[in-house]
């Protein structure tokens, strides 16, 4: 069906993957859109790396006392799998690979207010992930990705400050992403193009940039305090023996780590935010309200971090404190959810590949984020905390929320970054077989852990066996589903049809320039002058 | 597009014109300072939970520290009149560049940096006196000093060694700077690189007119 | 946004004050004020910290031109205090509700190594 909205790219066009093939224009790029790719490829990578830990793991579950590694083995898997998949996945997955390609886009910008510094935040992280590698080639560490004092700083024997030194780099790669994408907000929207006509995607990266600049700079330095404890072999102000408290590594450790969580949702929040409209043909219900839960989520998401030291010994008061502030937070993700929902209410449903993942991801974060209020109430967290039913929380987010998001922003802006569409049958069954292959394995885990598995342990006790092979049973389908988009994505590239600028008819200024766009990004800069997600002005459905 | 030829080279690609640069300059060096106050203030939150446990501990600490002294003035006093004299040249040299005037520039820059110096150097003096009182934390620290008085010790070599370090960093940036004054590329048009890393400076200023009293001054 | 710039008297001015401020404080770290409030919040640190919070804003004011800054400027300056001062309350109101007789170790405790490399 052609449409004046959809024009074929020219192949001989000028973009920005054509101008120069050589590598030193990849490397010593300043282009936003070539260094959201470089991050998009990274970060498989280290999603490889991950994965393949998660499957050792699952393997090492199928039997009650184990079948492959041994308990010190068994503590270096889950401490790679949590370090590799949160700070080297997910934290730069939306916002450094969609972020960086798609806010300048969406602003009517020609690049991001500071490209140089984009460049260097990209090598900042691939420098720390390196680390982190070179760490898990001498043999990894077994502190867990908490790194909780004293057995990270005084008495662990792994590689624990080289591990560190990664994840402090890392940080510095998140904090100028995050100041960034903070002043590119700012100063560089185009004409008319004013705060409440920003897509909702500007809106919660936006909330996720504040979130890393506020937040990460406390973590960096607690955890380079142990690296350098460490090598320098002094007592360190966690250290007991010196009268250092353990308890205050906690404080300082969560205090970023819970907002980290939120940078790690509410960008896939936004992307949601993106799709569901589009798809549904309608405009986003409560626009402001979606706005200001961002802000929301990201403000209170500050106030909660005591929730993760319940056990600790914390004054019943802090407690209090901490889990009506938990509870309160979880309003904002509601809103979200209730509002998404009210658009697609009587909305032309389209179940493309990127809808199928918006579709699961509401699904899936409820649970997980309901789950989360369990978790919330001190009495049920003296019951669950350190059981499986805490992992099943949050992979219900991470996985179920975040990757599903992840997974739907690179179909849906998929022809945007290469000009390509995907096969789309393929796309819609390796959704349909990671949704599966999710469910499969992490729901048993909360049975798992409300029937009392610990967290963190090679062997279990044998009434778990069955909730555990469904589980790892379930983790290689969703392997499978996983490799699949892998596979055709690749091949999409050499022979996917060619997309157009605006193959979904969708609103947004990133769909008013070519597929792939021009180096600079528009022939001129835009002027807006209506507001988002006008779906019912367009009087084309989607193509 | 840039309104004016001469702003052409002035202007970085992405903006569209001088007044957007100047201002995503500033609220750059902003939203990045402000990624220094939660860097420092991870160990002021350390230092007011010790202090709250362990204040006799720290008051000892504390007046060790104040006994290494100048004509009865501590070092750290003196430091921080040091610093504070900076920040004043530092004004100084923006206006002068503001203003084209390049002597006058060049002079407040290198006054700046010979007070940075003077910083450095008295620090250096303390911490060698720290050496020879054995208030260094590690197996030589002294014996008949309790473990949270090393404790202190370790938050003070903490605070005051990161704020060293950015010290050096901004020592580094006024020698470039400098550079960059002597080759007349600084002028009224193009001052923004003074300004901003102006506004760093003070920062590091900031961060010590909290240190002084905190590491110094507890009774 | 900042076209006008602080007179130098006004600089010369905030620099005096600053000076002023800085003599203040070490004068009144010479006093004795031990005996009001609690041990480890008595007046000392009340002024010392008082006084440096004015040089501060002093600074911020004048030296860093955010009083001729935009509103955003403001905004971005202030917001990093605004949270700093959120992670030390919740965290010292903690310590605080807990029982102050623990200590968490002797001050005397022998100290010893307990790890081979980094």
């Amino acid at each position: 069906m052609t449409d004046v909205l959809n024009i074929p790219a020219e192949p001989t066009t000028e973009n920005y993957l054509n101008r120069q093939f050589t590598v030193r224009s990849w490397l010593l790029t300043q282009d936003h859109k070539r260094i959201g790719i470089l991050y998009m490829v990274t970060i498989t990578f280290f999603f490889l790396i991950g994965g393949v830990a998660a499957t050792l793991m699952r393997l090492q579950l199928l039997t009650p006392k184990g079948l492959l590694v041994g308990p010190d083995m068994y503590n270096r898997l889950f401490t790679m799998h949590g370090i590799m998949m949160i700070f080297f996945f997910l934290l730069p997955s939306i916002p450094s690979t969609i972020g960086n390609f798609v806010i300048p886009l969406m602003l009517g910008a020609r690049d991001l207010a500071f490209p140089k510094l984009n460049l260097l935040s990209y090598y900042l992280y691939l420098a720390g992930g390196t680390l982190a590698l070179v760490s898990l080639i001498l043999g990894g560490v077994d502190t867990g990705w908490t790194f909780y004092t004293p057995y990270s700083s005084t008495f662990s024997n792994e590689w624990v400050a080289l591990t560190l030194v990664g994840i402090f780099l890392n940080g510095f790669s998140s904090i100028l992403t995050g100041l960034n994408f903070m002043v590119t907000t700012h100063t560089m929207r185009c004409p008319g193009l004013t705060w409440f006509r920003l897509p909702l995607f500007i809106w919660s990266l936006y909330a996720t940039s504040l979130m890393m600049v506020i937040a990460t700079p406390v973590v960096a330095i607690t955890l380079l305090l142990v690296a350098l404890e460490r090598i320098f072999h002094v007592h360190g102000i966690f250290d007991p023996a010196l009268g250092g408290d353990p308890i205050l590594f906690q404080n300082l450790f969560w205090f970023y780590s819970h907002p980290a969580v939120y940078i790690m949702v509410l960008p896939a929040m936004g992307v949601i935010s993106e799709i569901i409209p589009c798809f549904s043909r309608k405009q986003v219900f409560g626009y402001h309200a979606v706005a200001f839960s961002s802000i929301s989520i990201a403000v209170i998401g500050f106030l909660v971090w005591g929730h993760h030291m319940f056990v600790t010994g914390q004054s019943i008061y802090g407690g209090m404190a901490f889990s009506f502030l938990s509870f309160l937070v979880a309003i904002p993700s509601a809103v979200k959810v209730f509002n998404w929902t009210a658009t697609l209410y009587k909305g032309s449903i389209a179940l493309d590949t990127p809808m199928l993942y918006a579709l699961g991801f509401i699904g899936l974060f409820t649970i997980g984020g309901l789950t989360g209020l369990f978790l919330a109430c001190l009495g049920m967290d003296m019951h669950v905390h350190d059981t499986y039913f805490v992992i099943a929380h949050f992979h219900y987010i991470m996985v179920g929320g975040t990757v599903l998001a992840y997974l739907g922003a690179v179909h849906f802006w998929w022809p945007k970054m290469t000009g390509r569409m995907y096969p789309e049958w393929w796309g819609r069954f390796s959704a349909l077989i990671i949704f599966l292959g999710f469910n499969l394995t992490f729901f048993p885990q909360f049975l798992l852990g409300y029937l009392g598995m610990p967290r963190r342990y090679f062997a279990y006790a044998p009434e778990f066996q069955v909730l555990n092979v469904m589980s790892t049973a379930g983790a290689s389908i969703m392997g499978i589903g996983y490799f699949l988009p892998l596979c055709y994505l690749l091949w999409s590239l050499r022979w996917g049809k060619p997309a157009g600028n605006n193959p979904y008819n969708a609103t947004g200024l990133e769909w008013q320039t070519p597929s792939p766009p021009p180096v600079d990004n528009f022939e001129q800069t835009p002027v807006v002058t209506h507001e988002p997600y006008c779906y019912h002005l367009m009087e084309m459905p989607r193509a | 597009m840039p309104d004016h030829p001469e702003h052409l080279g002035l202007v970085a690609h992405q903006f569209d014109d001088i007044e957007q640069q100047r201002e995503a300059a500033t609220l750059g060096m902003w939203a990045f300072l402000a990624t220094e106050v939660l860097f420092f203030g991870g160990l002021i939150v350390a230092y007011a939970v010790y202090r709250h446990e362990y204040f006799l501990s720290w008051r000892k600490g504390s007046e060790e520290l104040d006994k290494f002294t100048f004509l009865n003035i501590s070092a750290g006093a003196w430091n921080t009149l040091v610093l504070l004299t900076s920040s004043l040249t530092v004004v100084l040299s923006v206006h002068a560049a503001k203003h084209g005037k390049n002597a006058l520039l060049l002079r407040m820059l290198l006054a700046t940096m010979v007070l940075g110096a003077a910083f450095l150097g008295i620090k250096f003096l303390e911490y060698s006196n720290d050496y020879r009182e054995h208030l260094i934390p590690g197996p030589n620290f002294s014996p008949e000093v309790s473990n949270h008085v090393q404790l202190f010790f370790v938050m003070y070599f903490a605070m005051t060694g990161l704020h060293a370090l950015h010290m050096v960093i901004g020592l580094g940036l006024f020698t470039w700077l400098a550079v960059q004054t002597l080759r007349r590329k600084i002028t009224p048009d193009r001052h923004q690189a003074v300004e901003t890393i102006g506004l760093y400076w003070h920062f590091v200023d900031l961060v010590w007119i909290f240190l002084f009293p905190l590491l110094y001054l507890v009774r | 946004m900042q076209h006008r710039d602080e007179s130098l008297k006004t600089c010369y001015i905030v620099y005096a004050l600053l000076i002023v401020l800085l003599v203040l404080t070490v004068i009144a770290a010479r006093v004795d004020f031990s005996q009001h409030g609690f041990d480890y919040l008595n007046l000392n640190i009340v002024i010392a910290l008082v006084i440096a919070v004015l040089k501060a804003v002093l600074v911020m004011l004048f030296f860093m031109h955010v009083r001729l800054s935009s509103r955003l400027t403001w905004v971005f300056a202030s917001t990093a205090f605004f949270f700093l001062a959120l992670l030390l309350a919740f965290t010292v109101a903690d310590y605080s509700a807990r029982p102050m007789d623990r200590t968490i170790a002797p001050p005397d405790a022998p100290v010893v190594a307990n790890f081979d490399h980094p």
